[in-house]
């Protein structure tokens, strides 16, 4: 009853084309159609906050969209952060301050706070509190994620 | 789980939009905005559309304007639009204060305000502001165009006034004289979650006494609305805390609470009671 459609995907600037069902979530085609496996996939009803992405800079959870809304749109993932061997401030903040313990989240995590930093470098601690409550972390508590985020902020600002 | 198939429609114009709603609206067609409820409806494969209406690309949707005493809300502006004042006064500032409790950051920035009118959960929040305040509702089929009051527009839990074949294209709200004094609270069991019980309050000070006031509930009843013996309660009284107690409690009597395994009638008839006094509280601080 459907037909799959032609599509060109960009992901951390990359072109990809892919080949998809409408109902192809992105975060499926993110992963499956172009390979770019740094994407988690969690509850897939945009509870938990594993599968958020930056679509053209804002947070949006990949399993919430179709890959066919995608197009024309920047996408960026984790894989997108690093720069060659150097990490990003918030990635390796996230090490330093055991912003992670089994990472199924840090990805997802990774992401938001790279969107909300880059809209809002000043944030506020109760604004950043609010902005990570979106997503979901059964290891750290959650008081890990903040500082590392705070300290990734303090290093992003000082290197502006 | 994922979604079951659909046809996938993306029309480029409003006019293409009710076009091609009115062909497949029969054949259990949708619209799609930001997605952020019909989405994971459709994980869950409560809901299986055959066709989805992606009106995403619709240029003219995403106006956002005031129109005269109106602001003018397209369906395609999403939450987070509303983060920042988009009006000065006391309108800008309620959305503002208001948009703070709809899920979360990620979710503002993808579903739309229209989206959750004509979705019409008992928990929405900007279901309750257009109750509230008296939206206008447009809606436009292939061949006609109309405006529908929010009280008439909101029927049951996600039932509306809205036809299948009809696109809810823009949400008008009044736009509130610079002396309104306007209050919000909201209860729920985690950050984001879904209301148990939200009061909205607006009203005007004439000559030290409450006047035009406004309260309604959502969350509470299967779709929000206006409780007039509360405001018979703040009408012409002063903003005293005795005055709000008995607007409170006059609400509670006279609310028909949604009941289910989780939250009792009662529980939610307390909630109701609560909510309307801190937003009383808010409205005077």
């Amino acid at each position: 009853m459907t037909e799959k459609r032609e599509i060109a995907l960009t992901i951390n600037g990359r072109r990809y084309d892919v080949r998809v069902d409408p109902r192809r979530t992105l975060v499926d085609a993110i992963r499956d159609d172009c390979g770019q496996t740094g994407t988690h996939v969690g509850c897939e009803h945009g509870v938990c906050g594993a599968c958020t992405v930056l679509l053209d800079g804002e947070p949006v959870r990949s399993c919430l969209m179709f890959a066919v809304q995608a197009e024309g749109r920047q996408v960026r993932t984790v894989e997108g952060l690093a720069n060659g061997n150097d990490l990003h401030p918030l990635q390796q903040a996230f090490i330093e301050n055991h912003g992670l313990q089994c990472g199924f989240c840090t990805p997802g995590f990774l992401m938001l706070a790279t969107g909300v930093l880059e809209r809002e470098p000043d944030i506020s601690d109760e604004d950043l509190v609010d902005a990570l409550s979106s997503n979901l972390c059964r290891c750290t508590g959650y008081e890990n994620i903040v500082k590392a985020v705070r300290a990734a902020a303090a290093r992003m600002s000082a290197g502006r | 789980m994922k979604p079951a198939p659909f046809r996938y429609h993306a029309p480029k114009t409003v006019a293409e939009a009710v076009e091609t709603l009115a062909e497949v609206a029969s054949d259990d067609g949708r619209v799609l905005a930001g997605g952020q409820s019909l989405v994971p409806i459709m994980a869950f494969r409560l809901a299986r559309p055959r066709h989805l209406v992606d009106i995403n690309g619709v240029e003219a949707l995403r106006r956002l304007a005031v129109d005269g005493d109106w602001l003018s809300i397209g369906a395609c502006v999403r939450h987070a639009a509303f983060h920042k004042p988009v009006v000065d006064g006391p309108l800008g500032r309620l959305l503002a204060t208001v948009v703070r409790h709809i899920a979360h950051y990620p979710i503002r920035t993808r579903g739309t305000f229209c989206g959750s009118i004509a979705h019409a959960d008992p928990a929405s929040e900007w279901c309750l502001v257009a109750a509230a305040l008296g939206a206008e509702i447009v809606a436009r089929s292939a061949d006609a165009m109309r405006t529908i009051a929010a009280r008439e527009f909101f029927q049951g839990v996600m039932t509306t006034a809205l036809a299948e074949n009809e696109l809810l294209t823009e949400v008008r709200l009044p736009i509130l004289p610079a002396d309104t004094r306007f209050g919000f609270y909201e209860f729920n069991r985690r950050a984001g979650d879904f209301a148990l019980a939200m009061a909205l309050i607006t009203y005007r000070m004439r000559d030290g006494v409450i006047s035009e006031p406004r309260v309604a509930v959502g969350g509470v009843e299967a779709q929000p609305r206006r409780i007039a013996p509360a405001e018979q309660a703040l009408a012409g009284r002063p903003a005293a805390g005795a005055t709000f107690e008995a607007a409170a409690t006059a609400l509670a009597a006279a609310v028909d609470p949604l009941d289910d395994a989780a939250t009792s009638a009662h529980y939610r008839r307390d909630l109701a009671c609560t909510v309307t006094r801190r937003a009383l509280e808010r409205a005077a601080a």
